[in-house]
C-alpha cells in the first residue's frame, strides 16, 4: 500500500465541518426534546389513555420501530409533498428524528411506567388527585429515573442515526464530509475525521445526559 | 412515458428485497461468529484482549453505521482494490453486528449469579466445563430474546448500504421512484416490505422474552 | 347523625363475592377497629370507602358526599377521608416535606408557603419535624408511616382510613406508629382501621367490627367483643375456647 495520508485539507475545510457539527447538534437537541416529549405522551396514551387512542399509538410505534430510519426520512421528504406537505431538508430531518425517537422512547417510558408500584397510583388517588395529576406529579419522575440510562442510550443511537439525513441534503456533519471528499478527493481522511468527531459527540452526549440525570434526579434510583 | 402499475413497482421492489434478506443473513451469521470470538476474548482472555474488545465495541457503538460503511468502502480502496459495494457492505455490517451481539452476550453471561461459578468450581469443574455445563446454558435463555431483537436492527441497518451503492430494497426504492415519480407510493411500499421482514422478528423476540422469563422465575 | 354511612355494600372480584352486603354507620369521633381473618373482606371494605375499588351494589356516603364513580364525586369524597396504607406508599422522589406539601398545592391549590407551614406543623404532630428534608429511603419504616399519616392529615380530612398500618413494620417500630394513631383518636379524629393489634383495638377503639366471609359477623364495644364473643367464628379467631 503506497497511499500517503494527507490532512492538509482540514485547514481549508474546517468551517464546513464546524457548520456540520452545529447542524448535527441542532438535530439531536430538537429531536431529543420533542422526541422524548412525544414518546412520553404516547406512553401515557398507551398505559392510561382512552381506549380508542391505544391501537393508533401501537400502530405508530410498531411501524416506526420496524422500518429503517432512512426510509422514514425519504417518505417524509419525498413522499409527503404528494399530500401537499412540503418541508425543507432540515425540517424534514428534524421531523423524522422526532417521529423516530418518539416511537422508541414511547416503549422505554412505558416500561418505566409499568414498573410503578400500584400503591403510588392509590396514594395519589387517596389524596384526591386526578389521574392526570397523579401521572404528572407522582408517577412520571420516578419512572424517568428508572429508564434514564435506557433513554440516554437511545438518544445517542438516534444521534448517530442522524448521519443519514445527509441523503436528503440536510447539511449535517456527514453532509460536510461528503462535500469535503468530493472537493478534496481525500475520501478516507474526510470520513476518518468525521467518524472521530461523531465518536467524540457520542461520548460528550452520554456525559451531558448523565449530568442532566444527576441534576433532575438527585436521589439514587427508586426501589 | 411508460405507465407503472402498483404491481410493476411491487415486483421490482420485492426482487431487490431478496438482496436485503441475503445481506441481513450474511451480516447476522457473520456477526454472530465474530461476536462469539470477541466474547471469548472479552471474558476469557487477558487484560490486552479485554481492552481490545472494549475499544472495539466502543468504536462500533459510538460511531454512525453510515461512517463505518464509508470507511470500509474507501478504506479498502486504499489497498488499490476496486472494492465492490457488496464487499464493503458485508464487512462493515458483520463487524458492526459483532460489536452489538458481543455486548448483548456479555451482559447475559454476567447476569448468571456469582454463586453458580463458585458452586461449579467447588465441584471441581475447570473453566471450560463451568462454561459448557453451567454458565452458558443459563446465559443462553437470557441472551436469546435480545439477540433475536437485534436481528431487526440488522435488517434495518442494511438499508444504509444503498448509500454506498449496494442495490437492495432501499436503493431499488430510489431507482423506482426516479422512474415513476411516485415517491409516496414507492416509499410507502418499501416501508411495508421492511415492516413485513422486521415485525415477525420483533414479535418473536417479545414472545420469547415473556416465555423465557416465566421459565426463569420457576427456578 | 352518622359521619360515614355504609349501606348494603356488595363487591365481587370475578366470581368471588368479597363483600356480601355490609351495613355500618360511623359517628363523628368514633374509633372503629375492623378485625378478621385475611380474605374476610376487611381491606376491601376500607378501599371501597375511599373509592379505590368500585362497589357493585349498595351505597357509601361520607358527611353527605356520595361515593359515585365519576371524578368529581370521587374527589369530593377523598377530600373528606384520608387513607393510610400498609406499604406507606410515600413518593420516593420527594422529601418528607415534599410528600406532605404536594397534594395540598396540586389538589387544594393552597399557596406554596401555607402548604409548607402546614407540612411542618403536621410533621411535628407525628414527631418528625426534623425530618422535613429527608427522603423516604433515608427513613425507617416507622418514620415513613408517620410521614404518610402527616401527608393524609395535611389535607384536613374528617376521617382517616387505616389499612393495616403496622403490618409491614418491624416489631420494634410498631409502637411509634400506634402512639401517633392513639393521639389522633384522643384528639377526636374519626378512625376506621383494619388491624391485627388486638391490644390496641381493645384499649383505643370505641367499637370493634369482626368480619367473616364478606359479612359483618359481630359488632360491639371492645369489652363485649373481646370478653364475651357470641359466635364460634369470633371465638376461634380470638383463640378463646
Amino acid at each position: 500500500m503506497t497511499y500517503a495520508f494527507s490532512f492538509s485539507w482540514l485547514a481549508e475545510y474546517y468551517p464546513v465541518l464546524l457548520k456540520g457539527i452545529l447542524i448535527t447538534i441542532e438535530l439531536i437537541v430538537v429531536g431529543g426534546l420533542f422526541g422524548v416529549a412525544l414518546g412520553t405522551a404516547c406512553a401515557w396514551a398507551r398505559a392510561l389513555g382512552p381506549a380508542w387512542l391505544k391501537p393508533l399509538v401501537s400502530a405508530y410505534v410498531e411501524l416506526i420501530r420496524n422500518t429503517p430510519f432512512l426510509i422514514q426520512l425519504f417518505f417524509i421528504f419525498f413522499g409527503l409533498p404528494s399530500l401537499g406537505v412540503r418541508l425543507t431538508e432540515l425540517e424534514a430531518a428534524n421531523l423524522a428524528m422526532v417521529v423516530n425517537l418518539g416511537a422508541y422512547s414511547c416503549e422505554i417510558v412505558r416500561a418505566g411506567l409499568q414498573a410503578t408500584p400500584r400503591g403510588q397510583f392509590e396514594a395519589g388517588a387517596s389524596l384526591a388527585m386526578s389521574p392526570i395529576q397523579t401521572f404528572r406529579y407522582i408517577v412520571l419522575v420516578p419512572a424517568f429515573q428508572r429508564i434514564w440510562p435506557a433513554l440516554s442510550s437511545q438518544v445517542v443511537i438516534v444521534m448517530l442515526g442522524s448521519a443519514v439525513v445527509s441523503q436528503i441534503a440536510a447539511e449535517d456533519l456527514t453532509f460536510a464530509a461528503n462535500f469535503i471528499q468530493s472537493r478534496s478527493f481525500r475520501a478516507f481522511e474526510a470520513y476518518f475525521v468525521t467518524t472521530a468527531i461523531y465518536l467524540a459527540l457520542a461520548i460528550l452526549l452520554r456525559q451531558v445526559l448523565a449530568g442532566i440525570g444527576a441534576m433532575i434526579f438527585p436521589r439514587r434510583p427508586a426501589r | 412515458m411508460i405507465e407503472f402499475t402498483i404491481w410493476d413497482i411491487l415486483r421490482n421492489l420485492l426482487l431487490a428485497a431478496r438482496w436485503t434478506v441475503v445481506l441481513s443473513l450474511v451480516s447476522f451469521l457473520g456477526g454472530g461468529i465474530v461476536g462469539a470470538l470477541l466474547l471469548f476474548l472479552r471474558i476469557g482472555g487477558n487484560r490486552l484482549s479485554t481492552a481490545f474488545t472494549k475499544y472495539y465495541v466502543e468504536f462500533f457503538q459510538g460511531t454512525p453505521l453510515l461512517m463505518q460503511l464509508f470507511l470500509a468502502f474507501f478504506g479498502l480502496g486504499l489497498f488499490g482494490i476496486n472494492v465492490p459495494a457488496w464487499l464493503a457492505a458485508g464487512i462493515a455490517l458483520i463487524l458492526w453486528t459483532a460489536a452489538f451481539l458481543t455486548e448483548i452476550w456479555r451482559g447475559s453471561v454476567e447476569s448468571v449469579v456469582r454463586g453458580q461459578w463458585e458452586a461449579s468450581a467447588s465441584l471441581g469443574m475447570g473453566y471450560v466445563q463451568q462454561m459448557r455445563y453451567v454458565i452458558l446454558p443459563q446465559a443462553l435463555t437470557v441472551a436469546i430474546p435480545p439477540t433475536v431483537g437485534f436481528s431487526v436492527q440488522v435488517v434495518k441497518g442494511t438499508a444504509l448500504t444503498s448509500i454506498i451503492g449496494f442495490v437492495e430494497l432501499s436503493k431499488a426504492g430510489t431507482v423506482v421512484t426516479n422512474a415513476t415519480f411516485q415517491p409516496f407510493t414507492v416509499y410507502g411500499l418499501v416501508a411495508l416490505i421492511y415492516f413485513a421482514l422486521c415485525w415477525p422478528l420483533s414479535k418473536s423476540s417479545q414472545i420469547l422474552e415473556r416465555k423465557l422469563n416465566v421459565a426463569h422465575r420457576n427456578h | 347523625m352518622s359521619l360515614i354511612e355504609i349501606t348494603d355494600v356488595r363487591k365481587s372480584f370475578g366470581q368471588t363475592e368479597v363483600l356480601k352486603g355490609i351495613d355500618l354507620d360511623v359517628k363523628p369521633g368514633e374509633v372503629i377497629a375492623v378485625i378478621g381473618k385475611s380474605g374476610s373482606g376487611k381491606s376491601t371494605l376500607l378501599r371501597c370507602i375511599n373509592g379505590l375499588e368500585t362497589i357493585d351494589g349498595g351505597s357509601i356516603s361520607v358527611a353527605g358526599a356520595q361515593l359515585l364513580p365519576d371524578e368529581a364525586h370521587l374527589k369530593a369524597l377523598r377530600l373528606k377521608v384520608g387513607m393510610i396504607f400498609q406499604q406507606f406508599n410515600l413518593f420516593p422522589h420527594l422529601t418528607a416535606g415534599g410528600n406532605v406539601i404536594l397534594s395540598q398545592t396540586v389538589v387544594k391549590k393552597t399557596p406554596k408557603r401555607e402548604a409548607e407551614a402546614m407540612a411542618r406543623k403536621m410533621l411535628e404532630r407525628v414527631g418528625l419535624a426534623e425530618k422535613f428534608d429527608a427522603y423516604p429511603d433515608e427513613l425507617s419504616g416507622g418514620q415513613q408511616q408517620r410521614v404518610a399519616i402527616a401527608r393524609a392529615l395535611a389535607m384536613q380530612p374528617i376521617a382517616l382510613l387505616c389499612d393495616e398500618v403496622t403490618s409491614a413494620l418491624d416489631p420494634e417500630l410498631v409502637a411509634e406508629v400506634l402512639a401517633v394513631v392513639r393521639e389522633l383518636a384522643a384528639e377526636g379524629m374519626t378512625l376506621l382501621m383494619v388491624t391485627h393489634e388486638m391490644k390496641f383495638a381493645r384499649d383505643v377503639c370505641s367499637r370493634v367490627v369482626f368480619m367473616h366471609q364478606g359479612r359483618v359477623h359481630e359488632i360491639g364495644r371492645p369489652e363485649e367483643v373481646f370478653a364475651r364473643p357470641k359466635t364460634p367464628e369470633l371465638r376461634q379467631f380470638l383463640g378463646v375456647q
